[in-house]
């Protein structure tokens, strides 16, 4: 994909100034991104899937919470595309329902692992004195078992963030504070680990110099240049999100069963397997199709935006 | 050394985590009618009236001297159940990892040799799936597949428990005629009984070992996933890295054919970084083990700790969070140390 070949030649008789079309980190990204088919087609689900959830309901106007016994368990069909459950509820209604929360889960508890993990890693990288003191803490949340953590810090939050916030909100801000808590240590190693090199550089020096107090070198001169690592680090934490909620619910242990998302899905309808399988294949199918997904989308960020891992 | 600090912040969270629960131990234990005298005499038995500290103190002091409390809902040592359940998830566990080693490397090199080919391109796209799909899904799905689909076939498996009904287990101590043993040998006998799958190996007894097999493979199958895929990547990446160092056209400028070249020059330094992965993943498959255990009615640690969870038995939860958090900061420590064995630069550093 040669961008600046065809203006650049016939300039060059002329020695004057070349005018080439400007290039910058994300034009150039979005070039690297675009070869890779994998990570498009990751992209391409994943707007699909999202652009489903959120216009969804708009298109598909059946009730995630109606209750129809006369038409319970009934196999995919026109009326019912992805069937319905044991109470007749209609699956696919439930599902776009469910992936809203799903996925709202994973974008703010990847938020806030993105916030910790940036805040650390660049507290850590930056200022030496802490370096050593906020690594060990993150070495050590790291090798802390996380599912039965997860497990056991669920059980002895869940009740008082119910009564604070009610049944759906506080589930839901335990689930994405509780991910979130457990999410940011991969990270800020890796921001971590390009602040201590980018500190070394001439335009640090340069802006040390002209006495840039330590506060704007970190957030106005360092943060801007690991941007690329951090949405690469979010996307991957995005996918991860995803699976811990579902995995907590299936659990029965995040969010109730009568609030749909694609892991207490499984989770309630787990048992009806056998007679009924389409109430557990769609919400796995799109659970696994999502995080798919992301992982395609986010192999070929990294790709595009960190030129040294290119082959 | 990591290991000691986090080990006593383990044991510190899970101390807090105790002080935590609310409700009255007192009551809990004795009984809603318990008058305040008893309570008081209950709570200085116990060191609860002693300030926090003091309380970490005997805390630790217990745990020290193998006490890990009792489960109210069982009414037994915790340490007794972890010694008839941990077998379980440890067979499982290891025989997951062994699975995912093999394979998974085998993949890797494969997807490497013929970079860019459309095994290659398989390869890579069959392991973002094995890291795509949760293990509940798998494990239903697959459950699914070969104990209702195939229900029937040659190929039908059992999709949940460890063994038939009517298949025996002996102990190996009774098994080898040893029965008078006691102590700490027949403790570890006793351990090892509860693995069917070397409990059937070592008794030479055929029926158990096979029924016991045929149980795990599907659990196997669904726990080994995750790690198979991380590892299939992670050789694929580090051998293609190593394939365009300088020593290697070194060894194909001598005249080595590609085999050698590839499986004694290649190989050696780019499985290193696979031993850390295949390490770590022991302690994710801990994590797995609990799904796992679920979906396919395995008592090992993963269920314990969740049936726990579900009916708040903290003496258990507390017990069984400590050891697994053990076991993860033991396993993380062999790694370290197994990296230095296996690559000089790091142990002459």
């Amino acid at each position: 994909m040669s961008i600046s070949a065809g203006t650049a030649t016939p300039n060059v008789e002329l020695g004057t100034a070349v005018k080439r079309k400007h290039r910058t980190l994300w034009g150039d990204a979005w070039v690297q991104f675009r070869r890779n088919r994998l990570a498009v087609l990751g992209l391409f689900l994943l707007i699909l899937i999202v652009l489903g959830v959120l216009l969804g309901p708009f298109i598909y106007r059946v009730d995630p919470k109606e209750i129809n016994i006369l038409d319970a368990s009934v196999p995919p069909s026109l009326e019912h595309p992805f069937g319905t459950d044991d109470l007749g509820r209609d699956m696919l209604a439930r599902c776009i329902y469910g992936g809203r929360i799903s996925l709202s889960v994973g974008v703010v508890a990847m938020l806030i692992a993105m916030i910790v993990g940036t805040a650390i890693g660049l507290f850590a990288g930056y200022i030496s004195r802490l370096d050593n003191i906020l690594m060990r803490f993150t070495d050590m949340m790291l090798t802390l078992p996380q599912i039965p953590l997860l497990l056991v810090a669920m059980s002895l939050f869940r009740d008082p963030l119910r009564m604070r916030f009610g049944l759906e909100m506080g589930a839901f801000v335990m689930v994405v504070t509780i991910i979130g808590v457990f999410g940011w240590m991969p990270t800020a190693r890796m921001v971590r680990g390009s602040v201590l090199s980018l500190k070394q550089k001439e335009f640090v020096e340069a802006a040390v110099n002209v006495g840039v107090r330590n506060n704007s070198i970190m957030w106005r001169h360092i943060l801007p240049n690991i941007m690329a690592i951090i949405i690469v680090a979010a996307t991957l934490s995005v996918a991860s999100a995803i699976l811990t909620e579902s995995t907590l619910s299936f659990l029965g242990l995040g969010f109730p069963p009568d609030v749909p998302t694609w892991g207490s899905l499984l989770y309630e309808n787990r048992n009806y397997m056998v007679k009924s399988p389409w109430m557990v294949m769609f919400p796995g199918i799109l659970i696994s199709l999502t995080i798919l997904a992301i992982n395609f989308m986010g192999d070929g960020l990294r790709d595009a935006l960190d030129p040294r891992q290119r082959q | 050394m990591l290991a000691i600090p986090v080990l006593i912040g383990i044991l510190f969270i899970t101390f807090v985590l105790n002080r935590l629960i609310p409700g009255d131990p007192c009551r809990a234990m004795l009984g809603e009618k318990a008058t305040d005298e008893v309570c008081d005499a209950f709570f200085k038995r116990y060191g609860l009236d002693q300030p926090m500290i003091v309380q970490f103190g005997y805390y630790l002091g217990r745990v020290v001297t193998g006490d890990l409390g009792d489960s109210m809902r069982f009414g037994r040592p915790v340490t007794d159940m972890l010694m008839e359940r941990l077998p379980v998830t440890i067979e499982l566990a290891l025989l997951s990892l062994l699975v995912a080693t093999i394979v998974g490397v085998i993949l890797g090199v494969v997807a490497a040799y013929w970079q860019n080919s459309p095994v290659d391109l398989f390869t890579m796209i069959f392991a973002n799936l094995g890291v795509s799909i949760p293990v509940f899904v798998l494990g239903l799905l697959s459950a699914y597949l070969f104990a209702v689909i195939l229900k029937d076939t040659p190929f039908s498996l059992p999709p949940s428990g460890r063994l038939t009904a009517g298949v025996r287990v002996q102990p190996i101590a009774v098994a080898w005629g040893m029965e008078d043993l006691s102590g700490l040998p027949r403790g570890l006998l006793d351990f090892f009984s509860q693995m069917y799958v070397i409990n059937g190996a070592v008794t030479l007894n055929w029926k158990l070992f096979s029924d016991a097999s045929r149980h795990l493979i599907l659990p196997v199958i669904v726990l080994s996933t995750i790690p198979m895929s991380v590892i299939a990547r992670m050789t694929r990446s580090s051998l293609l890295e190593v394939m365009n160092l300088d020593y290697m056209r070194t060894a194909r400028a001598k005249g080595l054919n590609e085999r050698n070249v590839v499986f004694r020059h290649a190989m050696r330094n780019a499985l290193l970084p696979v031993v850390t992965v295949v390490g770590l993943s022991l302690g994710g498959l801990l994590s797995g083990a609990v799904l796992t255990e679920t979906i396919f009615g395995l008592t090992g640690v993963g269920r314990t700790m969740f049936d726990a969870i579900s009916s708040r038995d903290y003496g258990v939860i507390q017990g069984f969070t400590l050891v697994i958090a053990f076991t993860y900061v033991a396993v993380n420590l062999l790694v370290d140390v197994s990296y230095a064995v296996l690559d000089p630069r790091i142990r002459l550093s």
